[in-house]
C-alpha cells in the first residue's frame, strides 16, 4: 500500500496530488520517489525529526525550490515546472518575514491589488483579516512593535489576504515560547477550520501535529513512512520508527510462539500479530496501556512486577516497573490517585497488565530503531 | 539523524524518471538580465581596460606585437629599473611605522579611560578628506626651503624620501586606524578575565591575549597600507623632488614623454605588489572573521594612571600633528606670502587667475562627485542585491562578484592608464567617451566599487532571505518588493556609499589625471598642476576647497543618516 492510497476517503479526487517526487542536493538525496494526496480542506501536517526533508517537501510544493523529479498536481492543474508567483498558495515562515518597514496594515495589503480604483475594496479586505486575527487595534504599528504571537497572526493575515487555495506553513510556531505556542495552535486550527482552506503546516513537534491535523504525513529521511489520522498514527504506527517517534514506547525483544502469543523474558504476551514461531520481534507497549486496578493474576496478560523507580512528572507518574528476574524494564504511567491508592513505592511488588489490542508487534532485530 | 548519501549511479537513481525543467519566472528574467547588464558594464570598466593595458605592455609604439621587448628595456634601464627599490624603501619604511603608530592610536581609543576618544578619532580621521597632495604641500610648507622648521630636519632635505615618507604617513594613518579599530573592540572581554584571574602580567596579557587577537587586523592594515602607501601619487609628485618611486615614473612615462608602452610596463609591476596584498589581505580577513565568535563580551577598560597618561599625550601628540597640517594648508592659503607677509588675503582663492583650471575646476568636481555618488549608489547597490538576494543565472552572479572585487586590488594610477589605453583606441565604439564627464564619472564608479559593494552586501545580508519568497508568493514582482522594501530599509548603508563615493570622487588624483580635458578638469588635479607650475598657496587653496566640500558632505551625511534614523525608529529594533 503506497502512502497515497492509504488516506481516508480515497475516492474523493484529491486537491493536491504528487507523484514521484525527488529532490537532489548535488549527490545527496533530500527527498526520495515521494508520492502523497492532499483532500481539500483537510489540514496536514508533515511530521518528522530534523533534517528529514520536511521545508523540502514545503518547498517543492510552493515552488521556491523545484524539484528534480516527480509531478505536482494542486486542483486539477499540474504546477511541477511553475515558479512561485504562478501558483495558488499562501505562505508563512518560521521567521515571519514581515516588511519592517511597513505597518502591519501595509503587510497584510502587500499582496492586494494597490491600484487607485480598488482603494476602498483592500481596506475592507484588510480589515476583515485584521478582524479575523484579532488585531484590529494594531493595524498602524510596525512588525517590531508587536510579540511575537502578534507577529505570527500578521505573517498568516497576510498569507491569507490573496485568498489562496492553500496555506504552506513551515514551523509557524517553533521561535514562540510554549504558553502562547499552545493558544496559537488552537486559534490557527480554528482559523482553518473557519475558512476552510487547504492547509499543509510542517513541524518536529508531534503534540502540534496530534492536535492540530487532519491527516499526519511522518517523514524520515526522504521518504514517507506513514500518512493517517493522529490516532492512526498513534494508536497504529506502520513502522518502529514511527512507534518511537510518536508519543513514549517501551520496545521489549522477544520470540514469537507457537500460540501466536510472543515472549519476552518469562511473560507470554497474547497479542493481535500472525507471526511465524520462532521469530525474533519487537514488542511495543504505551506506557498509559498498562494498567493495574481490577487486575489478578492468572488474567490474559498479566504479569507480576516490582516497581524499580518513581518520577513524578506533574499530572501523572511514570514509574519503571522491572519483570520477574529483571529480565525486562517496562515504563508505565500511573495516575497520581492510582499511586495513592496503592500507595506505590519502590520495591513494591504489584500485577499489571496489557490488553492484548493494545500490544503492537514488529519483526525484530537487534538494533534499536 | 542524516539521510543516507545516495550514490549517483544509473540504477540509485532509477526514480528520476523525468526530470524537471522549472519554468523561468519573470521575477527571474528580470533579475538575469540586470545580472547581463551589470556584468556587461563590469566587464567593459573593468575587465577589458585592464586586458587593454596589458596588451600595451606587449606592443610597439605603432602597435605590433613585441613580446617582452618592453620589459626587457625596462630592466636594462637602470633610470627606471632602481623606482622599483625606492618604491619599495619608502613603503616599508612607512609602512613600519605607520601601522605601530595607528596600533598604539587605536589602542588608547579602545582599551583606556582617555577623555575625548571622539575627538581624537575624528581628528585621525581628517586626512580622508584631503586629496593625498594637500599633506605633501603642508610638509613643503613647513619643511621646504622656506619652512618655519626646516632646522628640525638637521640638513636633510624635505624633498625626497623623507618628506614622501611623513606625507604618505598622513595619508594612510585613518585607513590604518580605522582597520584596527575593528581588530581591538572586537576582543573578548572573557579572555582577560581569565588571563587576569590566573595572575598573568599586564605585559604577558598584552603579548598572550591582545595581539594574537588584532593579528589579523595587524596584517590586514599592514598589506593595506603597503597597497597605499606603493600606489600613490599625490605625496611623492609634490614632495619626491628627484626621488623617483613607480608612481611618478607611471606619470612621467605618459604625461612628460607620452612613452604609452613604458607606462603600461610600470603600471603592470605597479598591479603586482597591489594584487599581492589585495590576496593576503582577503586570506586574513577570512581567518579573522572565523576567530570571532558570537557570543564574545565587549572588553570594558578601568581606569588607570599612568597608562592613561601616557595614551593622552600619546593620541594628542598625534592629533596636534594632524591639525597642523591641515591648519597650515588652511593658513598658508588665506595669507599673502609665507611665512614673511601674514597679511589676511583670498587672492589665493582667485583660481581662475591661475593654470590648473580655475573655478570651473571646482564645479567640475562637485558635479563629477555627486553623479558618481548617485550613479554608482545604484549600480553598487542593484549589483549587491543581486549578488545576495537573487536566485536567478548563478553563473552570472559568481562573475557578477568576481568583477566586483577586482577594482580593490588595481591601483588608481594602473585604472585610469587602462582606461586611456581601453577608450582611446581608434577601434572601440566607445572612444566617444574619451574626454567627457562621463568618463571620468564611470572611472571613479569603478575605482571605489569594491568598498561599496562589500558595504551593500553586509547591509543586504541583514534583511530576511524570505522576502523574495513571501513577495512571490503574493504575486508581487521582485523589483517592487526591492524598492519598498530593500531599499528602505538599507537606506543607512546606501547613505554610507554615497558619501563613501562622494568623497573619494572629490579627493582622487591618481585615476583621473589621465583621464580630463581642459574643460573637465578637476579640483584634485587643478592642486597638482598649480603645484606643478609653482602656485603652492593656490594649490593649498584648492586643496582645501576640496576639504571645506568633503567636510561640508560627512556632515550632511550625518544629518541626513539621523534623519532616515529618526523616522525609521519605530520600525528599527534597537
Ligand atoms: N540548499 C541545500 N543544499 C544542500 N542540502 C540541503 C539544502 N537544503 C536542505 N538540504 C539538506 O536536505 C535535508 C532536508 O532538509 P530540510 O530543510 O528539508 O529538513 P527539515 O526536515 O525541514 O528539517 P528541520 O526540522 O531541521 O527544519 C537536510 O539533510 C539538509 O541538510
Ligand atoms: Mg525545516
Amino acid at each position: 500500500m503506497t502512502a497515497a492510497e492509504g488516506q481516508k476517503g480515497a475516492t474523493r479526487a484529491p486537491y493536491l496530488s504528487i507523484r514521484g517526487l525527488t529532490k537532489l542536493f548535488g549527490k545527496f538525496t533530500a527527498l526520495r520517489d515521494l508520492s502523497l494526496d492532499v483532500h481539500e480542506g483537510d489540514f496536514v501536517c508533515f511530521l518528522g525529526p530534523s533534517g528529514c526533508g520536511k521545508t523540502t517537501l514545503l518547498r517543492a510544493i510552493a515552488g521556491l525550490d523545484i524539484q528534480t523529479a516527480g509531478t505536482v498536481v494542486q486542483a486539477g492543474r499540474d504546477i511541477s515546472a511553475l515558479p512561485p508567483a504562478e501558483r495558488d498558495f499562501g505562505i508563512v515562515f518560521q521567521s515571519y518575514a514581515l516588511f519592517p518597514n511597513l505597518t502591519v496594515r501595509k503587510n497584510v495589503a502587500y499582496g492586494l491589488d494597490s491600484r487607485r480604483g480598488n482603494r476602498a475594496e483592500t481596506a475592507r479586505r484588510v480589515n476583515e483579516l485584521l478582524n479575523l486575527v484579532g488585531l484590529t487595534d494594531h493595524d498602524n504599528k510596525y512588525p517590531a512593535q508587536l510579540s511575537g504571537g502578534q507577529q505570527q497572526r500578521v505573517a498568516l493575515a497576510r498569507a491569507l489576504a490573496t485568498s489562496p487555495g492553500m496555506l504552506l506553513l513551515d514551523e509557524p510556531l517553533s521561535a514562540l515560547d510554549a504558553k502562547v505556542r499552545v493558544h496559537l495552535r488552537r486559534e490557527i486550527k480554528a482559523l482553518q477550520e473557519k475558512l476552510g482552506v487547504t492547509t499543509i503546516m510542517v513541524t518536529h513537534d508531534q503534540e502540534e501535529a496530534l492536535t492540530m491535523a487532519d491527516q499526519i504525513v511522518v517523514m524520515n529521511q526522504g521518504v514517507i513512512e506513514q500518512v493517517g489520522t493522529p490516532e492512526d498514527i498513534y494508536g497504529h504506527p506502520a513502522t518502529p520508527f514511527i512507534a518511537d517517534f510518536v508519543g513514549s514506547m517501551n520496545f521489549l525483544e522477544g520470540v514469537s510462539a507457537e500460540d501466536g502469543s510472543v515472549r519476552v523474558g518469562p511473560v507470554a504476551f497474547a497479542a493481535g500479530g500472525m507471526l511465524p514461531p520462532g521469530a525474533a520481534v519487537r514488542v511495543c507497549i504505551r506506557p498509559e496501556d498498562v494498567t493495574v486496578r481490577g487486575v489478578s493474576a492468572g488474567e490474559t496478560n498479566a504479569f507480576a512486577v516490582r516497581v524499580g523507580a518513581i518520577e513524578f512528572l506533574g499530572s501523572f507518574w511514570r514509574v519503571t516497573l522491572k519483570s520477574e528476574g529483571d529480565s525486562f524494564e517496562l515504563k508505565a504511567d500511573f495516575s497520581t490517585n492510582l499511586v495513592r491508592d496503592l500507595d506505590l513505592r519502590v520495591g513494591a511488588r504489584i500485577v499489571v497488565a496489557v490488553p492484548p489490542e493494545r500490544i503492537l508487534v514488529f519483526a525484530g532485530d537487534r538494533t534499536k530503531p | 539523524m542524516t539521510a543516507p548519501v545516495t550514490p549517483l549511479s544509473p540504477a540509485g537513481l532509477a526514480y528520476v524518471s523525468a526530470p524537471i525543467r522549472a519554468k523561468v519566472s519573470s521575477d527571474d528574467r528580470i533579475l538575469a538580465i540586470t545580472t547581463i547588464i551589470i556584468v556587461g558594464a563590469l566587464v567593459l570598466g573593468v575587465a577589458l581596460p585592464l586586458y587593454a593595458l596589458l596588451a600595451k605592455g606587449f606592443q610597439s609604439a605603432d602597435g605590433q606585437f613585441i613580446g617582452l621587448a618592453n620589459y626587457r628595456t625596462y630592466f636594462s634601464t637602470p633610470a627606471l629599473f632602481d623606482s622599483i627599490g625606492n618604491s619599495v624603501v619608502v613603503t616599508l619604511i612607512t609602512t613600519l611605522i605607520a601601522v605601530p603608530l595607528a596600533f598604539l592610536f587605536a589602542y588608547g581609543l579602545t582599551r583606556t579611560c582617555i577623555p575625548g576618544k571622539s575627538l581624537f578619532k575624528g581628528i585621525a580621521l581628517i586626512p580622508i578628506l584631503m586629496p593625498s597632495l594637500l599633506p605633501a604641500i603642508s610638509l613643503v610648507y613647513l619643511f621646504g626651503t622656506q619652512g618655519l622648521a626646516k632646522g628640525l630636519l638637521i640638513g636633510e632635505s624635505i624633498y625626497g624620501p623623507v618628506g614622501i615618507v611623513l606625507g604618505e604617513l598622513f595619508y594612510v594613518f585613518p585607513h590604518a586606524l580605522t582597520i584596527l579599530l575593528i581588530a581591538l573592540s572586537t576582543s573578548d572581554a572573557r579572555l582577560y578575565e581569565a588571563a587576569e584571574s590566573l595572575g598573568a602580567s599586564k605585559t604577558r596579557i598584552f603579548f598572550t591575549v591582545t595581539l594574537p587577537a588584532a593579528r589579523y587586523g595587524l596584517i590586514s592594515a599592514f598589506f593595506i597600507v603597503f597597497t597605499l602607501v606603493i600606489t600613490d601619487f599625490g605625496v611623492p609628485k609634490v614632495i619626491g623632488g628627484k626621488y623617483n618611486v613607480l608612481a611618478t615614473d607611471v606619470y612621467k612615462q605618459v604625461i612628460g614623454r607620452h612613452d604609452f608602452e613604458m607606462g603600461a610596463v610600470v603600471s603592470m609591476i605597479l598591479l603586482a605588489p597591489a594584487v599581492l596584498a589585495f590576496f593576503a589581505d582577503r586570506i586574513a580577513e577570512r581567518r579573522q572573521s572565523a576567530a570571532l565568535s558570537a557570543r564574545a563580551v565587549p572588553y570594558e577598560p578601568r581606569p588607570k594612571r599612568g597608562r592613561d597618561a601616557f595614551f593622552l599625550v600619546f593620541c594628542g601628540l598625534i592629533g596636534l600633528a594632524i591639525l597642523s597640517v591641515l591648519a597650515v594648508a588652511a593658513y598658508a592659503s588665506w595669507i599673502k606670502l609665507w611665512p614673511y607677509n601674514l597679511t589676511f588675503t583670498n587672492y589665493h582663492y582667485q583660481f581662475d587667475l591661475r593654470d590648473g583650471g580655475g573655478w570651473a575646476s571646482y564645479r567640475n568636481s562637485l558635479v563629477m562627485s555627486a553623479w558618481t555618488a548617485v550613479i554608482g549608489t545604484a549600480i553598487v547597490f542593484v549589483g549587491a542585491y543581486l549578488v545576495e538576494k537573487s536566485r536567478a543565472f548563478r553563473t552570472g552572479r559568481a562573475l557578477l562578484q568576481f568583477l566586483a572585487m577586482m577594482p580593490m586590488a588595481v591601483p588608481g594610477l594602473v585604472l585610469g592608464l587602462a582606461f586611456v589605453f581601453f577608450f582611446n583606441a581608434p577601434n572601440n565604439p566607445l572612444n566617444g567617451l574619451y574626454h567627457t564627464m562621463a568618463i571620468l564619472v564611470i572611472n571613479t564608479i569603478v575605482h571605489f566599487y569594491t568598498v561599496a559593494h562589500l558595504t551593500a552586501v553586509t547591509a543586504l545580508k541583514q534583511l530576511d532571505a524570505e522576502f523574495e519568497s513571501v513577495s512571490a508568493s503574493l504575486k508581487v514582482p521582485v523589483y517592487k518588493t526591492f524598492w519598498r522594501v530593500s531599499v528602505p530599509v538599507c537606506m543607512p548603508a546606501a547613505l554610507d556609499i554615497s558619501m563613501y563615493l562622494f568623497v573619494n570622487a572629490m579627493t582622487t588624483v591618481s585615476a583621473v589625471v589621465f583621464l580630463y580635458a581642459p574643460h573637465t578638469a578637476l579640483a584634485s588635479v587643478a592642486v597638482l598642476n598649480m603645484d606643478d607650475s609653482g602656485e603652492l598657496a593656490s594649490a593649498a587653496a584648492m586643496g582645501m576647497m576640496i576639504v571645506y566640500t568633503s567636510a561640508a558632505v560627512r556632515v550632511l551625511h550625518m544629518l541626513l543618516t539621523r534623519g532616515v534614523l529618526a523616522r525609521a525608529s519605530a520600525w528599527r529594533k534597537r
